[in-house]
């Protein structure tokens, strides 16, 4: 159900699955545990771009941008001006949330294909900027945070973002506030009022809402989730680079999404999940993979429109958020 | 007799359609608590004053002025969020997908919000949203139906789900364009009754081609033709006005 507050089976099932990543970080052998961190934070990107595609209806195709922008707001002040990792990981939301600001001043007054394009543009642009900043960036070939720039105190200990179990919660930890604060949001009046502009904007307005105004915050708010991502990944990887603010980087979240269900709280986890093994399992097999990913895409498209679970919740579990 | 400040006032108030004059020189005004009605045969400019009077057309020229202000200039979402100006389309808009507890739910969330219920605790605001969400779809009858996806609903049903809607939203001057088009001559009675109820807190102004409803619900009624006022008065001195007979009724 949309629109209202949590219920108790809806706290539930996303309790559970929290608790089901953070014990799984004790099973999984050590090359599954690597892929579920960088999974979750993906998921986090994957949520952000939710909001703005699942529950307000707008199709973005520069998101890679605000992902970049949280990982160059983070990886800059690091690498340059020896910030410290909380630091810059603000800084990196910051970056994004500005971004957001200025892009969807104006990108939010088109709508439809429209939107698309200039948000693919502007992307293009961003880009294009790292590549031109090589100076700082050292644009394609990117650089290495180092294992001490990405140590951090926390009263006597020293937490090092290298190590995996460190990494693991560290991801677990953003993916959890990023899905609770997602959950929350969606049972809020606000959220109400998205799904209502994605359904029907005119009505919307004439119901007394400022509809652009509305898109407005849910930009900044998917742009900084996104933007969290990106700064996340760089600290806890280590590497910045421009590729990360390529097309392919803002398709993907679009794909996620698509294949776990928009408009639904955990089908970008899920969708990132799947996807990301699709691709491992079938690499191992040939050089060509993008060509299966696509296939599925396709039949996924033509056979069940609305991704996993919002095939799932059309047919069987309606309380599904 | 001292003037009562009218409600809505329009000025002077044009609209043209590139060559065409869909609104000429119109000066309405309806006083607060009437039922006024806004009869005209097709293409006399009904919707397209209504749609200036609510903000989703910009005039050519001329103003409008609500509650003595000028309003001219203030986008939709101000004048029905803010000053209390409810449209109810005449092509049915409801957000399809959603129940109908949440299609009246966004309406009365943006009411609560203009009464100011946002200083009053979460669990205060959530009982206040559920009981006015009931209030309205009783008061058109489709409480039983809060649940249902409004997609699912009869034409009727759906016509009478947008009226729940635009009473959620406690509006000042409830605008119905056309709401008895596909209504059974049943629902018809029916949704008489509901707005002879409504306009004991708000003011109405009522298209409609259903000259039986208009007759028996409207204390005035306006007459448009060709874009400009043709004849104003009550129901009796309408129906005796041989310029509108002739223009209108076809008599």
């Amino acid at each position: 159900m949309i629109g209202r507050p949590a219920s108790a089976r809806v706290v539930g099932l996303h309790g559970a699955v929290l608790a089901a990543l953070l014990l799984l970080q004790f099973i999984l052998p050590a090359y599954h545990h690597g892929i579920l961190t960088r999974v979750m934070v993906l998921a986090v990107y994957a949520t952000g771009y939710n909001i703005l595609l699942g529950y307000t209806g707008l199709l973005s195709l520069g998101h890679a941008m605000f992902f970049a922008a949280g990982l160059y707001g983070a990886g800059l002040t690091v690498y340059h001006l020896a910030w410290p990792v909380p630091l810059g990981f603000i800084s990196g939301v910051l970056a994004g949330l500005a971004l957001a600001a200025i892009v969807g001043f104006l990108a939010l007054r088109t709508v439809g294909v429209a939107f698309m394009i200039v948000t693919m543009m502007f992307a293009q642009a961003f880009y294009l900027l790292t590549l031109y900043c090589a100076d700082y960036t050292r644009g394609d070939e990117g650089f290495v945070l180092t294992q001490d720039m990405r140590r951090m105190a926390l009263g006597d200990w020293t937490l090092s973002l290298a190590e995996p179990v460190i990494r693991y919660n560290a991801a677990l930890l953003l993916f959890g506030i990023c899905l609770i604060a997602c959950v929350w949001w969606v049972g809020s009046p606000m959220g109400r009022v998205l799904i209502a502009i994605r359904e029907n904007e005119e009505r919307t307005t004439m119901l007394g809402y400022h509809t652009y105004a509305h898109k407005f915050i849910a930009l900044l708010i998917s742009a900084a989730m996104c933007a969290a991502a990106g700064a996340a990944y760089g600290l806890l990887f280590g590497y910045v680079g421009s590729t990360f603010a390529t097309i392919h980087y803002s398709i993907s979240p679009l794909l996620w999404v698509l294949l776990g269900g928009a408009a639904t709280t955990l089908g970008p986890l899920l969708g990132a999940l799947c996807m990301f093994y699709l691709v491992d399992i079938l690499s191992g097999y040939t050089t060509a993979y993008l060509l299966f990913v696509g296939l599925i895409l396709v039949l996924l498209i033509v056979w069940f429109p609305k991704g996993i679970l919002g095939t799932l919740r059309e047919r069987r579990l309606q309380w599904l958020p | 007799m001292a003037a009562v400040t009218p409600l809505l006032a329009t000025h002077d108030l044009s609209r043209h359609f590139g060559g065409l004059v869909a609104v000429d020189h119109v000066d309405l005004e309806v006083l607060p608590g009437e039922i006024r009605a806004l009869i005209g045969p097709n293409g006399a400019g009904k919707t397209t004053l209504v749609n200036l009077i609510c903000g989703r057309l910009a005039p050519s020229s001329g103003t409008v002025f609500f509650a003595g202000e000028d309003i001219t200039h203030h986008p939709a979402h101000v004048r029905v969020g803010r000053k209390g100006i409810a449209y109810t389309f005449q092509m049915t808009s409801i957000f399809g997908n959603l129940s109908c507890a949440d299609n009246v739910a966004l309406a009365a969330q943006r009411a609560l919000a203009r009464a100011g219920g946002r200083h009053q605790t979460r669990k205060h605001r959530r009982a206040a949203l559920s009981a006015s969400i009931t209030e309205a779809l009783d008061r058109v009858g489709l409480a039983d139906r809060a649940e249902r996806r409004a997609a699912s609903l009869s034409y009727g049903h759906q016509r009478l789900l947008e009226v729940a809607m635009s009473l959620a939203l406690q509006p000042k001057l409830l605008i119905l364009d056309e709401p008895t088009q596909g209504l059974s001559d049943g629902e018809i009675e029916n949704f008489c009754h509901l707005v002879k109820a409504v306009v004991t807190d708000a003011t109405v102004l009522l298209i409609e081609h259903n000259m039986p409803v208009v007759m028996a619900l409207a204390d005035r009624i306006t007459v448009l033709h060709h874009g400009a006022i043709l004849a104003e008065g009550t129901p009796e001195e309408i129906r005796a006005n041989t310029a509108v007979q002739s223009a209108y009724l076809g008599r």
